[in-house]
């Protein structure tokens, strides 16, 4: 096999070198109503070549977003990855790697989760960051988890706005934890009022920019009204992009950011595996759960890098640990740094440019064709779409003619009222006008 | 002239009045290595003789420092909060963690004197 | 030894490579992005001004500096890591390749399940080959990492409990047992009681029987155990979880030493998480991503999260919402549909081995560390009588009086060209040296290493503290203080200007 050293030669020396009769020799503390006689019940090794074909059919069924005219957004977006990210990122160096425990020679992966918390901190405009996380949802899941231990209360308040999976991860946390979730209902109305629910309990606020209908707004007066009662605040991200053009969450007052990574660097990949992201002040950092990777020097007095402030987590603190987290996404977080040097200042700015321009364009087409209502007044890259039609159908309908129309609301929130015509329609650098035709026509269409 | 008296968690507490002020031996830091940093009760909690009132932390390990009496925490070292390797230079004296209203002073007596607190340590080496 | 200086500082291919903030060119840029047209803009004012104070480079220069960090890692395409508990075997790169196809990585986890039914049914037999290899008819694929899973696995059981009007309040949590363990059940709600080790490295049966009663959730066991040792009793223990009406979970960290030969569910365990970056190859990226699916018992499998898949006939479906069906899934513990990206890669690797390839796997793997025991046993101190599984467990008793702690053995052996083994875990034996060299290492690089270990334990007792206190010296970086580090953390790299103002 493979992938197996050992030879039968080998098997033999060793079992002699050990004493025993065989390897069933080696699992005699076993109870024997456990062992198995022989393989299970699945199918024998197969080669190279075979497991290509049958995972290449596989593949196959699928029709991918990446490649049709897609518009679809919610949390998780297609944008460009140069070429170099994941050349790099399949370096044996980087993409084999161990965590970075001996730290001496791992200065690889620590002094580039280094320059990860810095560039993560200067995004969200905030103090500090962590070495990522598993994802966006579970990072605003810790985030509440965290506001509660600082403030000591055990009540978060959670905007109507916030992605359905977020609110549902925090919510799942925060039942088996003993927090007390409060929130207005999906707000697609735009009406919530979050300062008016803060009460001395509440241990922080959370919010969404842009949010989950795709609107942009400044939540500095919340900040103010959190701090007033002794909360925090909250502010998720799910598309970084965003940053090159709107206010930063640290610049609006926010305590605590939870964020997704997944547009910068990473493929799609159905949703998994993505990057997560957790910044904070510097006088919080003690709660910030994960990794951390801080500065120092070596025996030689040379600046070099190693995991830190490692007394708030699992493997010493155990039922006292900040979080159970034990990994970060270490290979996503690498190949979003290296997208994002590659950018740099002028470049992603400039990206986050043409997603607005192009969201911009799209939207005026799309107010143009009858049955379609533009719901936005803000927007950065997605926008809330209300139709003549439900948009579950609208979206199947267009499917069928190859272009991913958006993703319907009520995927999302299916038991929510009200919901049933609305569609989340986003744009990035990667739609052509001509996929913009193709949604607009297929629309008008299916929309007579 | 304050009475010292000492816990088999290596905490020791120096009485003055009904005031305790509490830290770790020089044994219990010499044991956690070079430390990073302490956890220090907030003032007004009230400790039972025995709860966790502070945690010490060093590079690989936290460890928990415990009430050697009853009572309600009066006063905590700001110092240590820049410079928790006072803990490891000078724990018995300029490495104090917090002071302590004492409820109940028999609960002394169940206390090590420093000649049977040095027997201990003379026992576990 | 006196490294002779160089005007770059660079030495030959060993290179000094500052950060990107201390490279950049304000206005470079490593992508050709035309300019945005001007629009009105929709953004309701809310616009940020003023750098966020990314630097720019060139993409030479960005290459060239990834590749220099690279070169300064160690890695299992490199040489062989004998990290006890983390099983890191070769990670083959066919499933790179899978993992790759556009078919798989270009599709968005909302597009309409009927363009993604290959994503789908391969989550599903993903799954259904955790579930034939454990004997457990339910998975949980959405964790994302192993501590993930733990924390999952405990809300279904307590789901459960709450379900039969029975809600306890405590789990109970061996001495040795990873610090994930009582992390995730303080997570989940409980309080954790700590059981400890008998003389032979196993679960104290007797003080786990006194520990349990009717306000016992759950008992969280390793098994093979972190001491690397099978746990004999298990079955017996497993009869007396559910005699007592709790759940039965176990960390699925060590499966490497079973998969093929034993089955979780003959044991009687109820819920296990598996790590696919350990067991199934998907590779360690330097930290992660990595994956936890669950395998569940008949009891927790109605209760299990969202989304899960189903089959109708010839097609498949992921059940995303609660609400759908007659079961009572928790909630949901992840964004999306989990970590797809790697059940390609586990898959991938599955299907190469074939269940014949993976009962091969655990064969070689337990005798790859019981070969390490035999060498290695005279040497150095083994606590417990062989045969080990998977992995072999050491302490430092043949370092007293040396001078030398398991610390200073293990920076010897990172200039030796290996990265060391676990130390000081698990923490039932003093200065744990704990060795797993997993089953894709062959005998001759086997050898080199116990030749290796045997001649460093022979230099410690010889006496030659200095030689182990000041190594490593042939790395990139010697020892970095630490304290240091975590005295005044310093997270991320600061313009100078704003510096000297502080």
């Amino acid at each position: 096999m493979r992938y197996l050293p050992l030879t039968a030669d080998d098997r033999r020396e060793m079992l002699a070198a050990i004493g025993a009769a065989s390897v069933d020799d080696l699992y005699r503390d076993v109870p024997k109503a456990a062992r198995l006689d022989g393989p299970v019940d699945l199918p024998p090794h197969a080669g190279e070549m075979e497991v290509d074909r049958a995972l290449s059919a596989m593949a196959a069924k699928n029709l991918p977003a990446a490649v049709a005219p897609s518009f679809l957004g919610a949390g998780i977006y297609r944008h460009h990855v140069p070429a170099a990210v994941d050349h790099l990122i399949q370096r044996g160096e980087f993409l084999t790697a161990y965590t970075p425990y001996q730290p001496e020679v791992s200065q690889g992966t620590l002094q580039y989760l280094f320059e990860f918390q810095t560039q993560v901190a200067m995004l969200t405009g905030s103090d500090v960051a962590n070495a990522s996380m598993y994802d966006g949802a579970t990072s605003c899941a810790e985030a509440v988890m965290m506001a509660c231990r600082i403030t000591k209360r055990r009540k978060a308040v959670i905007s109507g706005s916030l992605h359905p999976h977020y609110h549902d991860v925090t919510a799942t946390s925060a039942k088996f934890f003993g927090v007390n979730l409060v929130s207005p209902g999906p707000d697609f109305a735009g009406t919530e009022d979050l300062a008016a629910l803060i009460d001395g309990d509440t241990a922080c606020v959370v919010v969404q920019n842009p949010d989950f209908f795709g609107r942009v707004r400044d939540f500095t007066a919340l900040s103010e009204a959190c701090q007033a009662a002794g909360a925090l605040l909250v502010v998720v991200v799910t598309e970084m992009v965003s940053l090159g053009l709107i206010k930063s969450p640290g610049e609006m007052g926010a305590d605590i950011v939870a964020a997704e990574g997944q547009s910068l660097g990473n493929a799609m990949n159905f949703g998994g595996p993505t990057v997560g992201v957790m910044t904070t002040r510097q006088k919080y950092l003690r709660q910030l759960p994960g990794r951390l990777v801080g500065e120092t020097a070596d025996a030689d007095g040379r600046r070099g890098y190693v995991l830190t402030l490692s007394t708030r987590e699992q493997h010493i603190r155990r039922d006292k640990a900040t979080s159970n987290i034990c990994t970060n996404s270490g290979l996503c977080a690498l190949a979003f740094t290296i997208h994002l040097t590659l950018l740099g200042e002028v470049g992603f700015k400039r990206l986050a440019g043409l997603n607005h321009a192009a969201a911009v364009k799209l939207a005026g087409r799309l107010t143009g064709i009858e049955g379609v209502e533009l719901l936005n007044d803000t927007y950065f890259n997605e926008f809330t779409l209300k139709l003549a039609k439900p948009a579950a159908d609208v979206v199947e309908d267009l499917a069928g003619k190859g272009v991913f129309a958006g993703v319907p609301v009520s995927r999302l929130l299916p038991n929510a009222e009200g919901v049933e015509n609305l569609l989340l329609v986003a744009v990035t650098e990667t739609n052509t006008a001509e996929e913009m035709d193709r949604l607009v026509s297929g629309l008008e269409e299916v929309l007579r | 002239m304050a009475t010292v008296k000492y816990t088999k968690e290596h905490e020791w507490v120096s009485i003055e009045g009904d005031t305790g002020t509490v830290g770790i031996t020089d044994h219990a830091q010499e044991q956690l290595g070079d430390l990073v940093f302490i956890e220090l009760p907030e003032v007004g909690k009230e400790l039972g003789q025995g709860d966790e009132a502070a945690v010490v932390e060093s590079v690989k390990a936290a460890s928990e420092v415990y009430a050697p009496v009853s009572g309600e925490v009066t006063e905590v070292n700001e110092a240590l909060n820049d410079n928790p390797a006072l803990v490891n230079s000078e724990a018995e004296t300029g490495g104090w963690m917090f002071k302590i209203k004492i409820a109940d002073p028999s609960q002394l007596d169940a206390l090590m004197d420093e000649a049977s607190y040095r027997e201990l340590l003379k026992e576990i080496d | 030894m006196s490294i002779p200086e160089t005007y770059t500082g660079h030495q030959g291919l060993r290179t000094e490579e500052p950060l990107i903030f201390e490279q950049d060119t304000p206005g470079k840029s490593g992508v050709d992005l035309p300019e945005p047209e001007t629009v009105s803009d929709a953004l309701g004012g809310v616009t940020r001004e003023g750098d966020i104070g990314l630097p720019g480079l060139s993409e030479p220069e960005v290459v060239r500096h990834y590749l220099r960090l690279s070169q300064k890692n160690y890695s299992i395409d490199g040489g062989m890591y004998p990290l006890g508990s983390c099983t890191m075997k070769h990670n083959p790169r066919l499933n790179e390749k899978m993992a790759r196809l556009p078919g798989f990585a270009g599709l968005h986890p909302l597009q309409p399940q009927s363009t993604a039914q290959g994503a789908i049914e391969l989550i599903g037999e993903t799954a259904r080959w955790l579930s034939v290899l454990t004997g457990m008819p339910g998975v949980a694929m959405s964790p994302a990492a192993g501590a993930h899973g733990e924390l999952t696995g405990l809300m279904t059981i307590r789901s459960a409990l709450e379900a039969r009007g029975d809600a306890r309040r405590r789990v109970l949590v061996p001495e040795s047992a990873h610090g994930t363990n009582p992390a995730s059940a303080a997570a989940c709600g409980y309080t954790v009681e700590s059981i400890p080790a008998n003389e032979r490295g196993r679960v104290d049966i007797d003080a786990f029987r006194k520990a349990l009663d009717s306000d016992v959730a759950a008992l969280m066991l390793t098994n093979p155990n972190t001491c690397g040792l099978f746990e004999n009793d298990i079955i017996e223990i497993a009869e007396a979880v559910h005699e007592a009406g709790a759940f039965f979970y176990c960390d699925g960290a060590n499966f490497n030493a079973i998969v093929g030969r034993v089955r979780p569910g003959d044991l009687g365990i109820d819920c296990m998480h598996i790590n696919l970056h350990k067991t199934f190859s998907t590779p360690h990226g330097g930290g992660g991503p990595g994956s936890g699916p669950v395998v569940l018992s008949e009891a927790l499998v109605p209760f299990m999260p969202v989304p899960y898949v189903v089959r109708e006939g010839d097609t498949f479906r992921l059940v995303e919402d609660t609400g759908e069906s007659d079961a009572k899934p928790f909630g949901r513990v992840k964004g999306f549909h989990g970590q797809f990206g790697m059940f390609i890669r586990a898959l991938s690797y599955m299907m190469s081995h074939g269940s014949d390839g993976l009962r091969q796997v655990a064969e070689d793997a337990v005798l790859n560390a019981n070969y390490l025991l035999a060498e290695l046993g005279d040497e150095l101190s083994a606590p417990f009588g062989g045969p080990c599984m998977h992995e072999v467990l050491f302490d430092d008793h043949f370092l007293k009086d040396t001078g030398v702690a398991t610390l200073d053995f293990a920076k010897a052996m990172i200039d030796e060209g290996f990265h060391p083994m676990t130390m000081y875990f698990p923490l039932v034996v003093h200065g744990a040296l704990l060795m797993e060299p997993t089953e894709t290492e062959s005998k001759q690089t086997l050898d080199t290493f116990i030749g290796m270990v045997r001649s460093l334990a022979a230099k410690a007792k010889a006496g030659d503290t200095d030689f182990f206190h000041e190594a490593p010296r042939l790395t990139p970086r010697r020892r970095l203080d630490e304290t240091a580090a975590a005295r005044k953390p310093v997270l991320r790299w600061t313009p100078p200007a704003e510096e000297a103002a502080e």
